[in-house]
């Protein structure tokens, strides 16, 4: 089995149908399963994120919502009941376009955000062989999607027709597209040293060698470039200028509401959730299970390894989550940087690092 | 077909911004006619008058009692501050001796104040920079001192506590162990506010050397309180011109030393509000055991009629030099009353050290004067 779309392939050419439309199908199925994912993140996603700012705040978060309804002043299942009210909230709201707004563009940008974010899902396994597609230019493929939420983001900050906006989706594109280049930098180390740009490799090399991240100091130092990075592009404190509460309002989402901002809600947990499960992929060994490092001899390794497929799942979303968590945990605690000290750091720090890490690993791999 | 624009029709350069009345910091309904250039701000016009409620004029037609619960409205994060600047106005204007337990209880009560005040000035500032936890922090802490005024007088932001002559209530019963066991968790939390915000490196980055106000600026521009002290000067009516009984205790001034940049920038004025704090649990432990029995109604005049005159008065409220100007007639009314209020002047210097900054700095600088509306407005 190597990816959905395949396996969903194999399985249709042995019904006697038409096979174009079967195509479509095995199109679509895919696109909705990766749309549920989607939604069922964003949705437990908040209820985190609520919950963990209000464990670094000194709050309870939410409470009050139970989930059958019952209240009666007990607090029941900690107010998990409010992700579907909260859900229900959002659907339910109306859809307010100022007069003035571009209309066309600023019903198009959401859309356009929420692709981004759905094309760069395609080709992230959940575990080995989970995937929608295993492209054999995996990486590359998800740098490039991850990037194109930003035409969205400067549709959605022009259309509204709004200087705040205006002032959030330029900010915001100067910021995606200067960190993209720290990542693409620093994705590339594992291309070099793996040798192929296809996810399925990258992990079993990190099967037959180590995590990439423990692979040498320049891959660690990769690392933490790759992660405050990501953090930087999808626009999570301290680097959420484009959004910056205090200053732009809401950025680029200010004339935004209802379904289409419940939309750059959910492409923006679901970034948070590739941007981790990528980090997870590439550097902390994927769906291998942590234990692989111990080698004891007096047990049999089926006891304590926990590998599989079923396993794979849990390691990866466990490494994802983790990350999530550190995301949520850098925006309960720092303040914001300002757009100039932003592109400082991206341009004057980070590029010569991820370029000098590039330089230095070409010479680790010749030497080792 | 494409058009040639003209640029002499159209100024391609500058854009005006105007942030507020609604807006998520600009603390309350101030609204600023922000001229941009990019991000680069070129010129701020601070327009006030959006919490404009007459005070002054309306005072005209209040007897002298009638006046403390519109004081309390003025600066509404200290609300002991005003009422207790008013009282010491009326006082001086009938020449009242007043006990010594009320002194204390006053003292206490604008120390216990002027810690609230702080609290929602850090925490807000931290707010303003983009960090969130801090002000919950602090909200958190502020939230004791509200639960204290509330055992004081039933309230929790517009007292009506300190009246002309004396005081409303006299203190309840466990009032001063509870303000202790309030100090013993309060103290700590001040190097917690410190290890979150105030040695943070990207909050030292953005608020370090950022809006220096140089000590002649600050002069010329009339400002005062925290801000001023951050820009060098030990300016400090309780300790300068002595009001009440604050001569008795032993505290320091804090004064802006520019420890992370430059003397006067927002980092200072962050910081020396932080310290304040400090200063303040200082008279409290001071103040505290060693309070004198009393009645707090036995100077209270049966009724306010001064003799004609006018008095002004000055007080150290949380955001600087509040001062009432009192024109008595011999009515049961003044016939002017003018306050000087503090974030009014703050405020006026905020062109003079912004602009050419950043939209974002703004922001930092507009936060780190720690205005009020209520009390700009009046």
């Amino acid at each position: 089995m190597i990816s959905i779309v395949d396996s969903l392939m194999n399985y249709f050419s042995t019904i006697n149908f038409d096979q174009s439309l079967l195509l479509v199908l095995a199109i679509v199925i895919p696109g909705v399963a990766i749309f549920l994912v989607m939604t069922l993140n964003v949705m437990l996603s908040v209820y985190f994120e609520r919950k963990v700012a209000a464990f670094m705040q000194d709050r309870l978060g939410p409470m009050e919502v139970g989930i059958f309804g019952y209240k009666g002043g007990k607090k029941f299942w900690g107010g998990i009941g409010q992700i579907f009210a909260d859900t229900i909230k959002l659907l339910t709201k109306e859809d307010i376009m100022p007069d003035d707004a571009d209309k066309k563009l600023m019903f198009l940008s959401p859309f356009i955000i929420i692709i981004g974010a759905i094309l760069t899902f395609a080709a992230v396994p959940f575990t080995k062989g989970l995937v929608v597609s295993d492209f054999n230019i995996g990486i590359l493929y998800i740098i490039a999607m991850s990037s194109v939420g930003v035409i969205g983001v400067i549709l959605a900050g022009w259309s509204s027709n709004n200087k705040w906006s205006l002032y959030g989706a330029m900010r915001s594109a100067a910021q995606i597209i200067s960190y993209e280049i720290p990542i693409g930098l620093t994705l590339l180390l594992i291309v070099i040293t793996v040798g192929s740009l296809q996810i399925n490799d990258i992990v079993a090399w990190q099967e037959n060698n180590r995590w990439f991240i423990l692979h040498s100091p320049f891959a660690f130092i990769a690392f933490f470039i790759y992660f405050i990075s990501v953090v930087a592009e999808t626009n999570r404190t301290p680097f959420d200028i484009p959004e910056a509460e205090s200053e732009l309002v809401a950025g680029w989402m200010t004339e935004f509401s209802g379904f289409k901002w419940s939309i750059f809600f959910m492409s923006e947990y679901a970034n948070m959730l590739i941007v981790s499960m990528v980090g997870s992929i590439v550097f902390l060994g994927g769906w291998l299970s942590p234990f692989k490092i111990i080698h004891l001899s007096f047990i049999p390794e089926t006891w304590y390894l926990l590998d599989g497929f079923y396993w794979g799942i849990f390691w990866l979303m466990l490494k994802a989550i983790i990350l999530v968590f550190v995301m949520m945990w850098f925006r309960w605690t720092f303040p914001r940087l300002r757009v100039d000290q932003l592109m400082y750091v991206c341009w004057k720090v980070f590029i010569p690092f991820s370029l000098a890490n590039l330089f230095l690993i070409t010479i680790w791999e010749l030497i080792f | 077909m494409f058009k040639v624009i003209d640029k002499s029709i159209i100024n391609a350069d500058e854009m005006i911004l105007n942030m507020g009345p609604q807006h998520p910091s600009t603390h309350g309904v101030l609204r600023l006619k922000i001229i941009t250039d990019g991000e680069i701000v070129s010129h701020i016009e601070p327009i006030i008058g959006y919490l404009h409620r007459c005070f002054e004029k309306h005072c005209e037609n209040l007897t002298y009692e009638q006046i403390v619960p519109f004081t309390d409205r003025c600066d509404y994060l200290a609300s002991m501050h005003m009422s207790h600047s008013y009282s010491i106005a009326v006082e001086k204007l009938l020449d009242i001796e007043l006990p010594e337990r009320v002194e204390y209880i006053r003292v206490i009560i604008s120390e216990l104040q002027r810690i609230a005040s702080h609290l929602i000035a850090v925490g807000a500032f931290g707010l303003d920079v983009g960090a969130i936890t801090p002000f919950t922090w602090t909200l958190r802490d502020r939230e004791r001192i509200l639960d204290l005024f509330e055992q004081l007088c039933g309230a929790r932001l517009l007292y009506n506590y300190v009246w002309p002559g004396g005081l409303s209530h006299d203190l309840p019963k466990n009032f001063i162990q509870n303000t202790i066991d309030f100090l013993d968790y309060f103290e700590p939390r001040i190097e917690e506010y410190n290890q979150l915000l105030t040695t943070n490196k990207i909050f030292i980055e953005r608020s370090a050397d950022v809006g220096v106000m140089p000590l002649d600026v600050a002069i010329n521009y009339g400002v005062t309180g925290p801000s001023l002290r951050a820009s060098g000067t030990d300016m400090d009516l309780r300790k300068t011109e002595p009001y009440s009984i604050y001569d008795k205790f032993d505290f320091n001034v804090p004064v802006g030393e520019g420890l992370m940049g430059t003397v006067g920038d927002c980092w200072d004025r962050y910081y020396v509000r932080v310290l304040e704090l400090k200063e303040s649990v200082k008279i409290l432990r001071q103040a505290l055991p060693s309070i004198p029995d009393g009645d707090v109604h036995s100077a209270m005049p049966k009724k306010i009629r001064p003799k004609v005159g006018e008095v002004y008065s000055r007080y150290e409220s949380a955001r600087g030099d509040v001062g009432f100007y009192i024109m008595s007639n011999g009515k049961p009314t003044p016939t002017r009353l003018k306050m000087r209020s503090p974030a009014y002047c703050n405020l006026s210097v905020l062109n003079e050290i912004s602009s050419g900054w950043m939209i974002s700095d703004v922001i930092t600088v507009l936060g780190s004067l720690d205005i009020v509306l209520g009390e700009i407005d009046r």
